[in-house]
């Protein structure tokens, strides 16, 4: 390899937090919010955006949902009561398997992308629910890797107001979130999105965090082709699916077209910004 | 001769023209109490940076006829004033533009002539291109304005220094990028890069006001600063927050750094206007693009 890809996705942590935590605090008021509502899983990636919203915001303006599953991991409500507890967060549970069962009952044969899905839309219907209730915005917790890969379920954990990790590949999560304190539990174990049991990312997309972020920090920020990838050393099968990966999620990406007939289209030319809602 | 200029490192409000008007009379209020003969804020300070459609509603000419205009040339009069807002033509042309108030009166506009349209940049789309790089006159010496991108590029800096300008007035809505091991984001390093190399290039001062806040997703950097002749940074604001920063500027230190080191005198600008030329008129091959008379 030419260049020391690992060595340049490292971050000044401190300089990422002065940058997420004013985003998240101007973003909130902005709107005339001062509270926030997170879905906490237990997993890194929300806890470390339940770290930066409740410093932007003062942990009393900061409510975090548990939302377990029966086949949820145990350890993932554990590990989300330490965040909790070092935070001093509002927290509240609300286990989803009464709402979700009756509906894969009537669908019996469901495969698990399905179940996954529908569990992940469950509870982004219970964030908005507790976002009105709460009087928050609903802060989200998607990486760049994940979201680049489409790993994500469209209006499920997608579903945000603010994204404050969206341009940090999970490498990069990990450094943050060991910078701000976060439990060493929750960054060293395998991320998994805990739909079902024994659920892992990495086993389901088939290569390791630290490989997909080198590669796709290549091909995004550096802008390398996916030839000059693989002179970088990576497989080309592992490039040419990634790159696939990508561009077959790009949809997740980007609201619906929409199909223009008038002088002046939302989503063509009718273009503010979401600060204009403020 | 000493004067005492202070930038006001402010986050605007996307199109909110009254708040940003009030907390332009606040930051004139404060720099004034602080000695401050001049004032400067960062780009599109009246409107905020993003504008898009937007841009056309808060657009203005800068007469007393403006209700803005009309407060800030008023309060011209206790202290110059550097403010950035969207100019309208009267053939209706939309500019990014920075207006010099002194004791009532506009002295000049400078109408932004490099728009960035690439990457996160789009401003191609909504305004015009200003077409002249003038220096003038003012009570503390003749200076220069620019506006962000205008910067970025080697020439219009230069052009102000051979009009005359011993003070480049610079002024910015820089989007925050680029983060790695830093102490800051790799967009500020350029910035001060080049804003050191033009001061000690120029032997000139360098006064930058870059503003803070989001818009969107966009962080804002601040860092404004003033360099020196010498090319040293002489007092910088800090990293993304308001700040109002207040430098004296010693108009002597031009004559002890331009005794030490007569870069301005050696200039060879009839050498560069014959070789310009040649290069126009003669374009080597590989810059055919560079053909006289024609627009890139």
């Amino acid at each position: 390899m030419t260049i020391d890809i690992a060595a340049r996705l490292q971050i000044n942590t401190g300089l990422a937090e002065k940058i997420l935590v004013g985003f998240i605090a101007d973003g909130v008021r902005k709107v005339g919010f001062q509270r926030a509502v997170i879905g906490l899983s237990g997993g890194l990636d929300s806890a470390l955006s339940a770290y930066l919203t409740a410093r932007a915001l003062g942990p009393e303006n900061v409510l975090v949902i548990r939302m377990p599953y029966a086949a949820s991991s145990p350890s993932s409500m554990s590990d989300a009561q330490k965040v909790i507890d070092a935070l001093g967060v509002q927290a509240v549970t609300i286990p989803i398997t009464p709402y979700v069962a009756p509906f894969f009952e009537r669908f019996e044969d469901m495969n698990d992308i399905r179940r996954g899905n529908v569990m992940a839309r469950m509870r982004m219907i219970i964030l908005y629910d507790q976002s009105a209730a709460f009087d928050g915005l609903v802060i989200g917790a998607s990486n760049k890797t994940e979201t680049l890969l489409g790993y994500t379920t469209l209006y499920g954990d997608s579903a945000a107001a603010l994204q404050p990790i969206g341009d940090l590949y999970k490498t990069q999560v990990r450094q943050l979130a060991a910078a701000l304190g976060v439990p060493r539990s929750i960054i060293d174990k395998a991320p998994s999105a805990d739909l079902w049991t024994g659920q892992t990312d990495e086993g389901e997309i088939g290569y390791s965090y630290a490989e997909l972020d080198r590669l796709l920090y290549l091909l995004v920020d550096e802008r390398f082709t996916l030839e000059e990838a693989v002179s970088e050393g990576f497989a080309r099968r592992m490039v040419e699916d990634v790159w696939r990966r990508v561009r077959a999620s790009h949809y997740k990406r980007k609201p619906a077209p929409v199909a223009k007939i008038s002088q002046r289209t939302i989503g063509h030319d009718f273009l503010y910004l979401r600060d204009w809602a403020g | 001769m000493k004067f005492t200029a202070a930038l006001a490192q402010i986050h605007p409000a996307v199109a909110d023209l009254t708040a940003n008007l009030d907390k332009h009379i606040h930051y004139i209020d404060r720099a004034r109490a602080e000695g401050a003969d001049l004032l400067i804020f960062p780009e599109l300070s009246l409107t905020g940076y993003n504008l898009q459609d937007l841009a056309y509603e808060v657009a203005a000419r800068p007469t007393s006829e403006d209700p803005a205009f009309r407060v800030l040339l008023l309060a011209s009069h206790d202290l110059d004033l550097v403010v950035g807002f969207v100019h309208e033509d009267p053939r209706h042309r939309f500019y990014i533009a920075a207006a010099y108030l002194s004791q009532g009166r506009v002295v000049h506009i400078h109408n932004k002539v490099y728009l960035p349209t690439y990457a996160l940049f789009d401003e191609g789309r909504y305004f015009a291109r200003g077409d002249t790089v003038q220096a003038f006159d003012t009570r503390f010496g003749r200076m220069g304005m620019l506006i962000c991108e205008d910067f970025w590029h080697a020439s219009p800096p230069y052009l102000l220094w051979l009009d005359g300008a011993d003070a480049l007035l610079l002024l910015s809505a820089s989007p925050g990028r680029g983060l790695d091991t830093g102490d800051r984001l790799a967009s500020a390093r350029w910035v001060e890069l080049v804003n050191q190399a033009y001061a000690s290039l120029f032997t000139s001062y360098v006064l930058h006001c870059n503003r803070v806040g989001f818009e969107d997703g966009l962080n804002f950097w601040g860092g404004s600063a003033v360099t020196g002749p010498d090319g040293v940074m002489l007092a910088q604001a800090p990293y993304f927050e308001e700040a109002l920063l207040v430098q004296e500027i010693d108009r002597s230190q031009l004559h002890r750094t331009r005794s030490r080191l007569p870069l301005l005198r050696d200039e060879r600008t009839d050498l560069t206007l014959r070789e310009l030329s040649r290069i126009l008129d003669e374009p080597p091959a590989s810059h055919r693009s560079f053909q006289k008379g024609e627009e890139r």
